[in-house]
C-alpha cells in the first residue's frame, strides 16, 4: 500500500488573503484507492484548502501536484478536466429536475447528426441506473426529480455522478454534515465503494467518527496548519477524537452503522462497524 | 459486492416502487392541470353557451385562430421561463416589429423606405432577433432581474413603435401591405385562411403546432433543453458543470424576439398593414398562458404543451364570453380568476405528488 506514490499532493502550501494567513506550510497527500480524511473544527482552514485543492484559489506558497507533476490552476474546471471533482456540500444539484438529467447535465450523450442530434435519454436514464447501482444504489425510478431524494442518497448520486465522469481524485467537502446517523452511514458506504474502484479520495469532515472508519489516513488541521498527520496504524480512534473538539455518541454511532451495514455484506463496513464496538466497549 | 448490483426485484425496491403509480406520474406532468382546465372550461361554455352554438366548427375554428398567435409567443416564453427570465417585451416588439417590416415597404412618397418585400423581411427579422439579444445582454451583464429590464423594454420598444412611424408618415396604422410584389406568396404561406368543415382556420394554426412540436423536441430530447431545465433550477451549479449560461439564456431571449416576429409577419399578411397597437398585453397574456399549462413562475419547471394547451384555454375563454353574449369587460375578471386558480392547483399537485 505505502509505496504507491500519491496522486494529488501539496507541499509547504501557504495562502495568505491580505494580512490573513487561512493555511500556512500545510502539507498532505492522496494514494488512489485511498482515502485521505481532513479534519478540523469550523475555522480550521477546511474552506481554503478545499477551496486550493480543487482550482478555485492558487496558493500564495508551495507546490501542488498532481500524478507527480507540478499543476497550477486558474479555475474548478482545468482541475475537474484532469480528473479532480470536488463535490461540494450545497452538491450542485437542481432538486426539480429528475436524476437521469442532473447526472448528465452539461455533459449529455447524444446522437444523431446535424439539427436532429439529441440527447440520448434511453441511454442518460440506463448509465444513470447502472452508475448509481456500482455504488450499490438501487434507484426506484431515475425520472424521480433529485428534490424527493434523501440528503443521503442526493450525495450518493453527487458521488457517482463525479465518479463516471472520469474522476481521479474525489474531494467531498463535509458529505456527511447535514446527515443523520444512517444516512451519514450510507455515505460513508459509497466512499468506500469510490475507494474500492481506485480513486483516491480526500474527505473533509468535522466529525472523527464519520472519518475513522473509513479512513487510511488522517490529516488534522487547526488554525490554519497540519496539528497532525497520521496513518490509520498509528493513531487509535480515541486518540483522534481527542485531538477534535466535540463528536456524536460513539456507541450510537457503531450501531448504525453496523444496522446499515447488516444485509449488504459490506466487509469493510461490517468491520467498520465491529471497530467501533471495540472502541466502545473499551472506553 | 455481486450480491448488492442486483437487478431491481430485491426488497427494498419492491417496497418503494410500489409509490410510483401511473396517477402520480400523470399528476407530476406539468401540463396535467392546464389539461384539467382545458377540459372544464371547454364543459362550462359547452353547457352555458349550448344556445349560441359554442359546440360548433365555426366557433372551433374562432377560438383557434384566436389561440394561434398567443400560443406561438407563449411557447418561446415558456422555454425562456423555464430557464429562469422574463420577457416582458414580447407584445411590444411583435407592434414594433410589424411597424418596422411596413416602414420598409411602404414607398417613399408615403414616407417609408420603398423597399422589395424580401429584403424588408429579412432586416425587419434581423431588427427583432437584435432587440431579443439586446434584452439578453443587458439582463446578463447588469446582472439585473429581466423584469425590471424588458419591462423597460415594454415601454421602449411601444414607444418606438408609435413614434418613428408617426415622425415618417404621420400616421400610425398603415396599410396596402397587399399591394407589395410578392403578397400572394407570402399569403398563401402565412396569412391565407383554410376553409374546412364550414368553417375558416387561420394557417397560423399550422404555424402554432409546429413551434409547440419543435420546442418540445428541443426541451425534452436535445442536451439544450436539459440545460434549460438546469439553468432555470440552478444558474451557478449549471455553469459549474460546463453548461453555457450567457449564450444559452441570450439565444432564449432571441427566441421570444423570433416568436414576435413570426408573430408580427402573420398579422401583417393576415391584416395587410400594421398598427403601432399591435400586440398590446399579449406579453401578459402569454406569460398567463405559460402558468396556466404549469410552468413555474421562477423557472426550472414546465413544458411547452402546458403553453400551448394555456394558450387555447386563454382563446377559448375569451371567444366563449364574447359568444354568450356576457359584456367583455368580464373576461378580464374571468382570466384573472383563473390564472389564479390554475397557479394555486398547480401548486397543490405538485406538492402533493413529490411529498410520496
Amino acid at each position: 500500500m505505502t509505496d504507491k506514490t500519491p496522486i494529488l499532493e501539496i507541499n509547504e502550501v501557504s495562502k495568505f488573503f491580505g494580512s490573513v494567513i487561512a493555511l500556512k506550510g500545510v502539507s498532505m497527500f492522496v494514494r488512489p484507492g485511498e482515502v485521505t480524511c481532513l479534519l478540523g473544527d469550523n475555522g480550521a482552514g477546511k474552506s481554503t484548502l478545499i477551496k486550493t485543492l480543487s482550482g478555485v484559489h492558487t496558493p500564495t506558497e508551495g507546490s501542488y501536484k498532481f500524478q507527480g507533476e507540478e499543476v497550477e490552476f486558474s479555475s474548478p474546471r482545468e482541475a475537474l478536466d484532469l480528473g479532480i471533482a470536488t463535490v461540494y456540500q450545497d452538491l450542485a444539484m437542481i432538486p426539480l429536475m429528475s436524476i437521469w438529467r442532473n447526472f448528465f447535465l452539461g455533459s449529455e450523450p447524444t446522437k444523431g447528426f446535424g439539427p436532429f442530434r439529441r440527447f440520448d435519454v434511453d441511454k442518460a436514464k440506463q448509465i444513470t441506473r447502472e452508475e448509481m447501482s456500482k455504488m450499490g444504489i438501487d434507484i426506484r425510478d431515475p425520472d424521480q426529480p433529485v428534490g424527493t431524494l434523501s440528503g443521503g442518497e442526493r450525495q450518493s448520486v453527487a458521488i457517482a455522478r463525479a465518479v463516471y465522469f472520469g474522476a481521479k481524485v474525489l474531494i467531498l467537502d463535509e458529505p456527511t454534515a447535514a446527515l443523520g446517523v444512517k444516512q451519514a452511514g450510507v455515505v460513508l458506504k459509497y466512499i468506500l465503494q469510490a475507494k474500492q474502484r481506485g480513486i483516491g479520495v480526500i474527505f473533509i469532515t468535522h466529525n472523527p467518527h464519520h472519518a475513522y472508519p473509513v479512513g487510511d489516513h488522517f490529516v488534522i488541521l487547526r488554525r490554519g496548519q497540519v496539528f497532525g498527520d497520521y496513518s490509520k496504524e498509528e493513531i487509535p480512534l480515541e486518540q483522534l477524537v481527542q485531538m477534535m473538539a466535540g463528536g456524536a455518541d460513539l456507541e450510537a454511532l457503531s450501531h448504525e452503522l453496523e444496522s446499515a451495514s447488516r444485509g449488504e455484506e459490506d466487509e469493510n463496513l461490517a468491520r467498520a462497524a465491529e471497530q467501533f464496538r471495540q472502541e466502545a466497549g473499551s472506553e | 459486492m455481486a450480491t448488492e448490483t442486483a437487478p431491481p426485484p430485491t426488497k427494498p425496491s419492491d417496497e418503494r416502487v410500489r409509490q410510483v403509480g401511473s396517477l402520480t406520474r400523470l399528476l407530476t406532468r406539468p401540463e396535467f392541470g392546464a389539461l384539467v382546465a382545458l377540459v372544464v372550461v371547454w364543459v362550462f361554455f359547452a353547457i352555458v353557451a349550448s344556445d349560441n352554438n359554442f359546440v360548433s366548427w365555426p366557433t372551433t375554428a374562432a377560438i383557434l385562430n384566436r389561440a394561434a398567435p398567443l400560443g406561438i409567443l407563449a411557447v418561446a416564453v415558456a422555454l425562456l421561463m423555464i430557464s429562469g427570465e422574463f420577457d416582458l417585451s414580447v407584445g411590444s416588439v411583435v407592434g414594433f416589429s410589424g411597424m418596422a417590416i411596413m416602414l420598409l415597404v411602404t414607398s417613399t412618397s408615403a414616407g417609408g423606405y420603398g423597399w422589395a418585400l424580401f429584403p424588408a423581411l429579412i432586416v425587419a427579422l434581423l431588427i427583432t432577433l437584435g432587440v431579443g439579444f439586446l434584452n439578453g445582454l443587458l439582463v446578463l451583464t447588469t446582472k439585473l432581474p429581466s423584469f425590471i429590464i424588458t419591462l423597460g423594454a415594454l415601454f421602449v420598444f411601444r414607444g418606438l413603435a408609435t413614434a418613428i412611424p408617426r415622425t415618417l408618415t404621420n400616421r400610425t396604422q398603415l396599410g396596402s401591405f397587399d399591394d407589395i410584389p410578392g403578397f400572394e406568396t407570402i399569403n398563401a404561406i402565412f396569412g391565407q385562411k383554410i376553409e374546412v368543415l364550414g368553417a375558416r382556420f387561420d394557417i397560423a394554426i399550422v404555424w402554432w403546432v409546429i413551434a409547440t412540436v419543435i420546442a418540445t423536441w428541443i426541451l425534452t430530447r436535445t442536451a439544450i433543453g436539459n440545460w434549460i431545465f438546469g439553468v432555470g433550477g440552478d444558474d451557478n451549479a449549471s455553469r459549474n458543470v460546463g453548461v453555457p449560461v450567457f449564450k444559452l439564456k441570450v439565444a432564449l431571449f432571441m427566441t421570444t424576439a423570433f416568436a414576435a416576429f413570426l408573430v408580427a409577419f402573420m398579422q401583417v399578411t393576415q391584416f395587410k398593414g400594421a398598427d403601432s397597437l399591435r400586440g398590446e398585453l399579449q406579453e401578459f397574456n402569454a406569460i398567463i398562458a405559460a402558468v396556466v399549462g404549469g410552468v413555474l413562475l421562477t423557472g426550472g419547471y414546465g413544458s411547452v404543451i402546458g403553453a400551448a394547451l394555456g394558450a387555447l384555454i386563454f382563446a377559448m375563454v375569451q371567444q366563449g364570453i364574447i359568444i354568450t353574449g356576457v359584456d367583455g369587460d368580464w373576461f378580464k375578471v374571468f382570466v384573472g380568476g383563473i390564472l389564479v386558480v390554475a397557479v394555486i392547483f398547480n401548486n397543490f399537485v405538485r406538492q402533493q405528488a413529490q411529498k410520496r
